[in-house]
């Protein structure tokens, strides 16, 4: 079966000081995504997570530019569209649901008329339908009595429920994937827990493909059947969860897993030494190298290749070699 | 048993809420509404709730930034309402807060040697070559080196800047510190540092903490024991692993529900609870939890449950026990 998503060594590079200055924010990712499947894409602030997600829906900043990779969507190379024809991918065939709930809504317009917007554009629904849609569509993220908060505002909702709208509006034109850039991080607890089981039932019943952006390992574990790890730029490690969690292979990986609280748990946290890397002034050889308690001499000098470890796992560290295995 | 650093009786804050164009007197806003708990030297109590429950108006409660409308908080045996002069000092003095965001709680303007100096600087007449001794002493204590002093915040990530927060808390001689939400605001791969170091030094100090927090398995974590808040009111309070192992009220059940998996193995489905947190200003009657309680019974909607004691340690406040 084709995937929905094949993303093949992108590379999105900002250029600042008219040039002068390039940071190279997302730099050789690959991944794929199979129909009805749920990617995990985790790294820290500035692993390039989110400029990975706005390289494919086409919504990069204006000094940000794709150098290099393709996009293919459904068999198409979405890098290599227009603006226009972009425009008719977003938010029908790909919906993207962001961290801010309150940002993504528009203060001055109805409920009704933000989740009406995409049929009424891209399916030109009009009159009832348009309205029977819209009510279905709350209905679906169980906004309670639809017909009327419908003809709300967003300050009149709660955050859950203004995430939930954000939500609807996502599946207004019935997409193929979804990507929800750290939909959560807002919202309480027992709220956040409604709204992870809701995007579960949802993906159950209409198939979609999701992208799940986070910084949230609990997340993963709870959402995610594949997961990529990300760290300045790059997917270090790439795994089916079950494995990853039982057999991680990068050291960032086994770091970030033991440096999580676990409930019921007073073992001393792994503490990682020093700070994420600015991804203007990435140190030589492996990213990760400074920070790592496993890194070898080439480590400092030699960035790592893809290891591919097979059913798809990947991971880039000199450890994987076999050379190193041996010696 | 030794007497506690700090002991809450009875503790309540009402905001009135004015409506109307002459601001009569409405309804007002539970925020804190009966609160008792008390925290030993050398300990961490984990205050834990959601958005509204009062924890942050508990804590301002302490730090002496609003006063409370009814109930006592008392600092080694002494109640605070009275202190004046050179006791309310000693007070401030002995009671630090570390904030949950460190890119907005340090002064941009100010160098690191003169944020941790300031407390100093108040509350003690030491000549200025010992207030620089004692700044390096304490950037030691957090793990940062004593040459950062002259620098500004911005110079720091994250991490190193909750670390400067601390050293600030730490400098005079501190017997609590209230620390809200102090990782929430950090990279991953940062807080583990942090609360490592929190555990740290109060091995090594034997200071207590206050710990306000959202995230159940970072409270348990750092916490002796963990009291659980709901709309004013602290419905469980337990040791931490008794908590961990059997949580009683429904509401702390729904918590850890909702808490999310450490391992894919250990998911479980659907164990949300309904509905969303009632508004402070229009209370439930009876417990304030009925409306959202899967195990809800008649009396629930007309008697609000007091706390006992529960089996094995702690109180609960539900009437189904």
């Amino acid at each position: 079966m084709a995937p929905v998503l094949e993303v093949s060594g992108l590379q999105t590079h900002f250029f600042t000081f008219g040039g002068a200055r390039v940071v190279k924010a997302v730099d050789g990712v690959s991944f794929s995504l199979g129909d009805g499947e749920t990617l995990g894409l985790v790294g820290e602030s500035g692993s390039g997570k989110t400029t990975t997600c706005l390289s494919i829906v086409g919504l990069l900043p204006r000094a940000a530019r794709i150098v290099g990779g393709r996009v293919l969507f459904e068999g198409e190379d979405l890098t290599r569209m227009s603006q226009g024809e972009l425009r008719r991918v977003r938010g029908r065939r790909i919906a993207v649901i962001l961290q801010d709930p309150m940002a993504s809504l528009n203060p001055l317009f109805t409920i009704f008329r933000q989740v009406a917007e995409p049929a009424f554009f891209h399916q030109q629904m009009r009159g009832r339908t348009l309205r029977a849609r819209v009510q279905h569509l709350l209905k679906a993220v169980r906004i309670p009595s639809p017909e009327w908060r419908m003809r709300d505002y967003p300050h009149q909702m709660s955050g859950g429920m203004r995430q939930r709208i954000v939500g609807a509006i996502a599946l207004a034109g019935g997409p193929k994937l979804v990507i929800a850039d750290e939909p959560t991080t807002n919202l309480d607890v027992t709220i956040q827990a409604q709204y992870l089981d809701l995007l579960k039932d949802i993906q159950r019943e209409t198939g979609v493909a999701l992208i799940f952006v986070t910084h949230n390992l609990g997340i993963v574990a709870k959402m995610c059947d594949r997961v990529a790890v990300m760290y300045a730029g790059k997917i270090i490690e790439q795994a089916a969860v079950q494995e990853l969690f039982d057999d991680p292979k990068h050291p960032y990986t086994r770091a970030l897993l033991g440096s999580v609280p676990k409930l019921g748990s007073k073992e001393p946290l792994y503490s990682i030494p020093g700070q994420p890397p600015n991804p203007a002034s990435l140190p030589p050889g492996c990213p990760f190298h400074p920070r790592c308690r496993e890194a070898l001499p080439r480590c400092a000098s030699a960035d790592p290749p893809d290891f591919h470890l097979g059913d798809g796992r990947v991971a880039r560290c000199w450890l994987l070699d076999d050379a190193v295995a041996r010696s | 048993m030794p007497s506690p650093v700090l002991e809450v009786r009875g503790l309540k804050k009402h905001f009135a809420v004015r409506r109307g164009l002459f601001g009569r007197e409405g309804a007002s806003v539970k925020a804190v509404d009966g609160v008792d708990f008390a925290i030993q030297p050398g300990e961490t109590l984990g205050l834990i709730g959601e958005s509204g429950c009062g924890k942050t108006t508990t804590s301002k409660l302490i730090l002496l930034q609003e006063g409370p409308t009814a109930g006592s908080i008392l600092f080694e045996g002494r109640d605070i309402a009275g202190l004046a002069g050179a006791e309310l000092m000693a007070y401030r003095r002995a009671v630090q807060v570390v904030f949950q965001d460190p890119f907005s709680s340090l002064s941009p303007r100010m160098r690191v040697r003169d944020i941790i100096a300031e407390p100093l600087e108040i509350h003690t007449d030491l000549a200025r070559s010992a207030i620089d001794e004692r700044v390096g002493e304490v950037l030691e204590l957090v793990g940062l080196a004593p040459d950062v002093a002259p620098l500004f915040p911005h110079e720091f990530s994250g991490g190193q800047r909750q670390r400067v927060a601390i050293a600030r808390a730490l400098a005079t001689d501190t017997r609590l510190i209230v620390l809200d939400e102090p990782v929430s605001a950090l990279d991953v791969s940062v807080r583990a540092q942090i609360i490592n170091q929190l555990e740290h030094l109060q091995r090594t100090l034997g200071v207590s903490y206050l710990f306000i927090g959202h995230d159940l398995a970072t409270v348990a974590h750092i916490s002796h024991r963990i009291a659980v808040m709901y709309l004013g009111k602290i419905v469980e309070t337990a040791d931490s692993d008794t908590l961990c192992a059997r949580p009683m009220h429904p509401y702390t059940k729904a918590l850890f529900a909702a808490a999310l998996p450490s391992h894919p193995g250990d998911r479980t489905e659907s164990g949300a609870i309904v509905g969303e947190i009632p508004s402070p200003l229009n209370l439930p009657t009876g417990c304030r939890f009925h409306p959202r309680c899967p195990s809800a019974m008649p009396t629930c909607s007309q008697v609000e449950p007091a706390l006992q004691y529960r089996d094995g340690a702690g109180l609960v406040a539900c009437h189904l026990y």
